[in-house]
């Protein structure tokens, strides 16, 4: 049954971050992509923190690691944003977005195991 | 409240992303990694998604007004099931448990790797697509629609 666990937190994640990405599209100062920044930010961490915890079980590593937290973060609109960014001359944004999400998600990572972690 | 439009389309998402993401548990399932291994499964989930996703939206954003994609192609294949196949929040903690296990060579290996392959396999796939195109995009003379 750990497939249908996967499905339903990606059923509950995905949207969501169809969600953030529209919310913070609105009247943006910016142009950079905060809301799958976000996102991905936020899924990292909470990963993290659930690993953390050293004896999550099957069942809730599947439902919130594996489904809602990998379907919440992405990879693939990360690519187009930064590729995106690159070809409308915004070299030096494309290049601060993808340091800020890649530095910004392992750090989150690190923290979430931090916050939860016994050592 | 969202309108019945936009429910449509946040169901297209979520069925797009679990699909996805139940990809991604088969793929993870049938090639595991873990400990110290290299995260392969992950990278190659992660740069076959960005593929895809170059080949898509091009397809669905780059078209004549006249023959506009399917308004829910891009929620459901782009954005749902794209977006829920590849993942940053297992690259970011894989990268963390290759760092907190010792293998710093392989974190730092991994944490370049995914990033420089996803982008070349994006950007390869989308100019590959257009330049595919091109000869399409030339109009026809003479004749009209039908």
């Amino acid at each position: 049954m750990t497939w249908l666990l996967v499905a339903v937190g990606a059923a509950v994640g995905a949207p969501l971050r169809y969600l953030v990405d529209r919310a913070l599209r609105r009247g943006r100062l910016v142009d950079v992509p905060l809301g799958t920044f976000t996102v991905n930010i936020a899924g990292s961490l909470v990963l993290g923190a659930l690993l953390g915890l050293g004896d999550a079980s099957v069942q809730a590593l599947a439902l919130v690691g594996t489904g809602f937290c990998g379907a919440l973060t992405t990879y693939s609109t990360f690519a187009w944003e930064t590729l995106e960014l690159a070809q409308v001359r915004a070299r030096i944004g494309a290049l601060a977005y993808l340091v800020a999400s890649v530095a910004g998600g392992v750090g989150a990572a690190f923290l979430g195991f931090a916050i939860t972690g016994s050592g | 409240m969202p309108s019945p439009r936009s429910g449509t389309v946040l169901g297209a998402v979520a069925l797009g992303g679990a699909l996805g993401a139940l990809a991604r548990h088969g793929a993870a399932t049938l090639w595991p990694t873990g400990g110290g291994d290299f995260p392969w499964t992950t990278t190659l989930v992660n740069v076959i998604g960005c593929a895809l996703t170059g080949i898509v939206l091009v397809l669905v954003l780059e078209r004549a007004p006249e023959r506009p994609a399917h308004p829910l192609a891009k929620p459901f294949l782009a954005t749902g099931f794209l977006g829920g196949f590849t993942t940053f929040s297992a690259y970011a903690v894989e990268v963390e448990r290759l760092f907190s296990g010792g293998h710093a060579a392989s974190a730092v290996a991994y944490l370049v790797l995914t990033p420089v392959l996803a982008l070349l396999a994006v950007w390869t796939a989308a100019t590959a697509v257009r330049r595919a195109r091109r000869p399409r995009a030339v109009p026809h003379a003479g004749g009209g629609p039908r």
